[in-house]
């Protein structure tokens, strides 16, 4: 069994690193899309000021309403939710009208000139109404809380930061499917297949050897892949290397696995390749690879929580970019690990040598 | 004792019957040939004797016993077609195989036995048609099998290769290894074979060897005349010497045990004989006397 499996996993490496074409393709298209990434968005040249608002808006600057200004509201309860998009520069500023708090980013020169704006628009609010308090004997409001200033410091999370899990896992993705389930179906039409079922060894055997290979490759390759422009680009990583080692593994495995459900019956190579870019497509749009989600209307949110790709950058991301540890990721760790469960179960029912 | 044996075997897809109620036995030690003619239903009953394909009905015996899991470590397989992992080498893909195998032959054996020698470090990809069928051959015989099956192993080769791929076999048989083969080349099935079966629409027409097949079913020599030499075919009849006779494809054929006769009394009715023929009858003329078809169609 082991004698068998080990000398099928080496003949599909070796059939993988002598296949130039696609040993090449492996690892430039990831390398050149990273790059590409990296200069298309390296200046984030956004016109207006992104501002968090937490909690209830009542009582906030009419400033912020002003077109010069987008809000994002946060529940009163995600403060630090919103304080570390600030200090990742992904918001210029955050207000907390309720508490009469705001906080700016002093790393951050749009940060800065959204204060400005914002402290002259308070400072102007507050001498208005305390003439009327003091004009008009009647009056009953209050006079106004001066507004506390929290200051954050933090660099900024660029594009490239952010892509790169995704572009990668990407690239993952077309490496398990295509590198499993297209390869699968080209040995079983011409033939291989029908001439390893004549031998004493077991589907099983077979399979499980061609899916660690591919584990392996993809591995290697994401590893080069990251390394390589990791040092030319310095992506931000908040996180444990070896929390994100982990779960990429295992997101390889389901993605490995998933490539295993085409690679189970069919015959015709199109067919395979037609049936699996038809998932890939919605996959990498709906799996936030090259956009977020976070905007999307919640039913499409939940959709895409069925494809394994939305877990595996999700998760990505948070390790990387929020420095969370495999705790915080268990319910996506959860997710893959199940619907591997559930790819092999029906790889494995579905499976014909022929 | 057979070593293989097949009881009422069948194979229907849907109403194309293959494999109609085969029952033959395969002795041990000998070459046995399975020929017909293309879509006889040879790859489909050698298919389901290999156990790749599951028969409709009936069953295959190997030494007595259903086929099993113990099976395929003792029989050595030569498809039809079949296409080798990519971007390796003989020598890697012969490794490859041998540790499939509980008890391989060595490989300088194997490299011996199928003259692999000068093709070893060659990509799978780059071999042409005759050394990738001793290529496929060495896979057949890695497990050091008791029966090995060869399906249609020289279709395609030139004559130099197929004789070289004849060799070999021989080599195997003298090893005393069983071998079923199908063909569609008689002369293959003539030098190789001990025991012949004739195959069309999915039954077997006759069973034996070849020589005896010849014996029981030509009297003697096959006398050719192409038909415009004989102005008249049906004078023929006449003539007490040629009473088996029939015509095919443009040549007068007469079938005599009597040869100086025969020719004879061609003369006395004043035929040309200037491009009359004679040959012994072999498989081809036998195959076309049970079938009515050509071979090599």
């Amino acid at each position: 069994m082991i004698r068998q499996f080990l000398a099928i996993f080496r003949a599909r490496s070796m059939e993988f690193l002598r296949d130039r074409g696609t040993f090449f393709w492996n690892l430039l298209f990831p390398i050149v899309l990273v790059a590409g990434f990296a200069l298309a968005f390296g200046q984030p040249d956004e016109k207006v000021f992104k501002v968090g608002v937490i909690g209830p808006t009542a009582g906030l600057p009419a400033l912020l309403s002003s077109p010069q200004f987008q809000q994002v509201a946060y529940p009163a309860d995600q403060e630090a939710d919103a304080l570390k998009k600030l200090r990742q520069h992904q918001l210029d500023l955050a207000v907390a009208p309720a508490q009469h708090r705001y906080w700016m980013n002093a790393e951050s020169g749009k940060s800065i000139l959204a204060e400005r704006l914002l402290a002259d628009e308070l400072k102007l609010a507050a001498g208005d109404e305390s003439k009327l308090a003091s004009g008009t004997a009647t009056s009953s409001t209050p006079p106004p809380a001066l507004w506390a200033k929290g200051a954050v410091t933090g660099k900024p999370i660029r594009y490239v930061d952010w892509a790169v899990p995704g572009v990668i896992s990407m690239n993952m993705l077309f490496s398990c499917l295509f590198g499993v389930g297209y390869v699968l179906v080209r040995y079983r039409k011409n033939g291989v297949l029908k001439r390893l079922k004549a031998t004493p060894v077991s589907a099983l055997t077979f399979l499980v050897a061609q899916a660690v290979s591919r584990l392996v490759i993809v591995l290697g390759t994401v590893v080069v892949v990251y390394a390589g422009t990791d040092f030319f680009l310095h992506f931000t990583m908040n996180g444990s290397y070896l929390d994100l080692l982990l779960v990429t593994v295992l997101g390889i495995v389901c993605l490995i696995s998933l490539g295993l459900v085409f690679a189970a019956r069919f015959r015709s190579e199109e067919l395979a390749n037609g049936l699996m870019n038809l998932l890939t497509f919605p996959m990498i749009v709906f799996s936030g690879v090259f956009f977020s989600l976070e905007g999307a209307p919640a039913p499409v949110r939940t959709a895409a929580e069925i494809f394994p790709l939305t877990h595996l950058i999700h998760a990505e991301r948070q390790i990387m970019l929020n420095g969370a540890g495999l705790l915080q990721v268990a319910p996506d760790l959860a997710a893959l690990a199940v619907m591997t469960v559930v790819f092999l179960a029906v790889a494995a029912w579905l499976f014909k040598w022929e | 004792m057979d070593i293989l044996r097949v009881e009422n075997l069948s194979k229907v897809y849907g109403s194309l019957t293959a494999v109609d109620h085969l029952s033959f036995g395969i002795p041990q030690g000998i070459c046995f040939g399975l020929l017909g003619p293309n879509g006889a239903g040879k790859t489909t009953t050698i298919e389901m004797m290999e156990g790749i394909l599951s028969p409709s009905s009936g069953q295959v015996l190997f030494r007595d016993q259903p086929i099993g899991a113990k099976f395929r470590e003792k029989v050595g397989i030569q498809f039809q077609s079949t296409a080798l992992p990519e971007f390796i080498t003989v020598k890697e893909t012969i490794e490859l195989f041998s540790a499939f195998y509980p008890n391989p032959r060595p490989l300088a054996e194997v490299i011996e036995l199928c003259s692999l020698s000068d093709i070893l470090n060659r990509d799978n990809q780059k071999l042409s048609g005759g050394q990738r069928q001793r290529m496929l051959l060495a896979l057949a015989v890695i497990p050091r099998p008791e029966l090995v099956f060869l399906d249609e192993p020289t279709t395609g080769l030139d004559p130099q290769a197929r004789r070289h791929f004849w060799d070999l076999v021989n080599r195997i048989k003298a090893e005393g290894t069983t071998i079923l083969l199908t063909t569609h080349y008689m002369d293959e099935a003539e030098l190789l074979c001990d025991e012949i079966a004739i195959m069309d629409h999915g039954v077997i027409l006759e069973r034996d060897t070849p020589a005896q097949l010849l014996r029981r079913h030509f009297a003697g020599a096959l006398v050719t005349i192409p038909e415009e030499a004989v102005a008249n075919p049906s004078d023929l009849q006449k003539l007490t010497c040629c009473h088996d006779l029939e015509i095919r494809a443009g040549h007068v054929e007469i079938e005599t045990s009597d040869l100086d006769g025969t020719i004879r009394s061609l003369l006395e009715a004043k035929i040309d004989l200037t491009r009359l023929s004679v040959h012994k009858p072999d498989l081809e003329d036998l195959f076309l006397k049970l079938t009515g078809k050509f071979l090599r169609s």
